[in-house]
């Protein structure tokens, strides 16, 4: 399936290593997301309620959405910093153009998002700059945005009763939010991209060897394009769909929401060296994040600080892991 | 070196090199000469005290994350190490503020060490790393705080923040030491000489028999250490420990200054001075957008700007 795969050659206790290893990285997300789930099941009756599950899908599809744009972004072996700003202006500009209806509110935020992802895109693909200053510099440039629009923050646009937009946040089908179906399809689609189109092993290869991609004559500058617009424009559709469902374009919402974005797409087994990366691992990334914030909001009597204590060590102990693993490989 | 070419005419490559090299100072100057002409009260002692006191803590997190940069790492973690360190001091005060400030340090050290080990024994990219250290340390802090500001009353501890030696505030000076002490690290030992080589080129440092792990160890050591003194003056500044907004972002902007005072990101290169005029360019900027009554979304936004610029400026060279 992918290039690392390990050679038919190798020792039999190294292949079945190098098969676990394989397994580890791709199910291990999987595993403890299973675990958790069948012990929080046990253990809080609340926490298997409909009403629960519910809550938990759909606050979990927000930052699915942009953990999928930081997904592509990371397995081309780059960083997008920008997006927890972008999401947060995403959010306000759709609030604002829902006062034009909701084309404008749909619109405004994908097009500005957009081009500040083509932006960061045009730079890191074509000057060369790290990505990691590019989208810090953005990052900054959003936010100042942001503050802007808003006469420094003072003012939240309120997106009008009745609003046909407020659906697309409020609405539900069967019960279930529709930013949950929209956050299935996206991750339908970004699948289906990333493993069964040109564009898609284009995204490996510039990840897993840039060099050899360019020297294949593969469109790297313009993957890397592609994949920062995407980012934004992700980010931006979950800022939409984040005021639609708040009813207002919060303005201090998305902060270090990029570091969310990242630690769960790290955590479900993308590596950040690039080039290897599944959206399925990001989807049970994001849950695991939401999965383990729920519990400890049911156990009520632990200071909500533990969210990020418990996020900071996870995300530790699967780099640590995923660096164990692939040990023999580097030192080959 | 080669005057005699460089006199007669500039190639395009030669101006980029020198303006990487000197253009931070090129800009605080042309900044300085702007607010002498055009903002009120700008020459005024104070003024220039308030400046320094504000750009203290930035440029000792600055210096820390300078030879982090030089190793071709990145230190993510640095505001977050500044918010233990301050959520740490309420709890030692009583032991005395030499306590307090020592157990401040230690738990900077001991984040620094952590980090460190990360990076260098287990393999794991500085990002990553830090970037757990950010998350869960900031949490940590507020859990040690019960998530609440407490207010410090000890009046020898507050002299850390407010007090002055010879004129000069305490914070400045410390910064101030700290940065020709950085400085002398850098240029005159061993250790300083084997941070540009790790840097420069981490294979080759290790064949030619560096101990390149104890050099990335002690390099994110010095950085924890230096955000956990940062910590300890922004609290006594603010006359209160608090976790939940201390060092916020502080990480972005010791990266910008280090990154706009010439370091390349690539490592192999520490600029010690430059780094120190990037953290006084940045709030130099701040002030002049302040004191010109621009909001604080334009002085993101110029920052942003900034940020793009000097490492466009800086990439010229490192590429060759």
């Amino acid at each position: 399936m992918s290039v690392t795969e390990a050679p038919a050659t190798a020792p039999v206790a190294g292949a079945r290593r190098q098969l676990m290893a394989g397994l580890l990285q791709r199910q291990g997300a999987a595993a403890v997301l299973v675990v958790v789930i069948i012990v929080s099941w046990l253990s809080f009756p609340r926490f298997g309620s409909a009403d629960n599950l519910r809550d938990l899908a759909l606050q979990s599809s927000f930052l699915a959405v942009i953990a999928l744009g930081m997904t592509f972004v990371i397995i081309t072996g780059g960083i997008d910093l920008s997006v927890g700003s972008v999401y947060a202006l995403g959010g306000v500009l759709a609030a604002y153009g829902s006062q034009w209806g909701f084309l404008v509110a749909l619109a405004l935020p994908l097009a500005v998002c957009g081009l500040i992802g083509l932006i960061n895109g045009i730079l890191v693909a074509r000057t060369g700059l790290a990505p990691f200053i590019v989208t810090l510099a953005s990052l900054l440039f959003a936010r100042g945005l942001l503050l802007a629009i808003t006469s420094e923050g003072a003012t939240t646009y309120k997106i009008k009763d009745g609003s046909a937009f407020l659906e697309l946040g409020r609405g539900e089908i069967f019960g279930v939010g529709v930013p949950v179906y929209l956050a299935i399809v996206l991750f339908g689609l970004g699948g289906l991209l990333l493993r069964r189109t040109r564009f898609g092993q284009s995204l490996f290869a510039t990840g897993g060897a840039e060099q050899s991609a360019l020297l294949m004559g593969l469109p790297v500058a313009r993957t890397k394009i592609t994949v920062y617009t995407m980012s934004g424009l992700l980010a931006g559709f979950a800022g939409a769909l984040t005021a639609a469902y708040l009813q207002s374009g919060v303005t201090v919402i998305g902060v270090g929401t990029e570091l969310d974005a990242i630690s769960v797409v790290v955590i479900g087994g993308t590596l950040l060296t690039g080039g290897a990366g599944t959206v399925i691992g990001t989807v049970i990334g994001v849950a695991l994040r939401n999965v383990i914030q729920n519990i400890i909001n049911q156990i009520g009597t632990l200071d909500s600080n533990y969210q990020s204590v418990v996020s900071g060590a996870f995300l530790l102990i699967v780099v640590v892991i995923q660096r164990w693993l692939a040990r023999p490989r580097t030192h080959r | 070196m080669t005057d005699t070419a460089v006199a007669r005419s500039w190639t395009k490559a030669q101006v980029a090199g020198w303006l990487q090299a000197y253009g931070v100072y090129l800009a605080v100057v042309l900044l300085l000469v702007f607010n002498l002409a055009f903002t009120d009260n700008f020459l005024s002692a104070a003024n220039f005290r308030t400046q320094l006191v504000q750009a203290a803590p930035v440029c000792i997190v600055a210096l820390g994350m300078a030879l982090v940069i030089g190793t071709e790492g990145v230190d993510l973690s640095v505001g977050a190490v500044m918010a233990l360190s301050a959520a740490l001091i309420p709890l030692y005060l009583g032991y005395g503020p030499v306590a307090a400030v020592l157990v401040a340090l230690v738990a900077g050290l001991a984040a620094g060490l952590f980090n460190g080990f990360l990076v260098s024994y287990i393999g794991i990219q500085p990002i990553v790393a830090t970037l757990a250290l950010l998350v869960g340390g900031r949490g940590l802090a507020l859990v040690i705080a019960h998530g609440q500001l407490i207010g410090v009353r000890d009046q020898s501890f507050l002299t850390l923040g407010t007090g002055d030696l010879l004129g000069i505030p305490i914070s400045v000076l410390v910064a101030a030491v700290l940065s020709v002490l950085t400085g002398l690290l850098v240029r005159r030992t061993t250790f300083g000489r084997r941070i540009v080589a790790v840097g420069g080129n981490r294979s080759a440092s290790a064949l030619a028999g560096l101990p390149v792990r104890k050099v990335l160890v002690g390099v994110y050591a010095l950085c924890g250490v230096f955000a956990g003194i940062a910590g300890v003056l922004a609290t006594a500044r603010l006359g209160a420990s608090d976790p939940a907004d201390i060092g916020l972002l502080m990480e972005l902007s010791a990266i910008t200054a280090v990154v706009v005072g010439g370091t390349p990101l690539t490592g192999g290169r520490v600029r010690i001075l430059g780094t120190v005029m990037g953290a006084v360019l940045m709030q130099l900027v701040r002030a002049t957008l302040i004191k010109h009554d621009l909001p604080d979304s334009t002085a993101q936004l110029v920052q942003a700007a900034i940020i793009v610029v000097a490492v466009y400026v800086a990439r010229e060279r490192s590429t060759r």
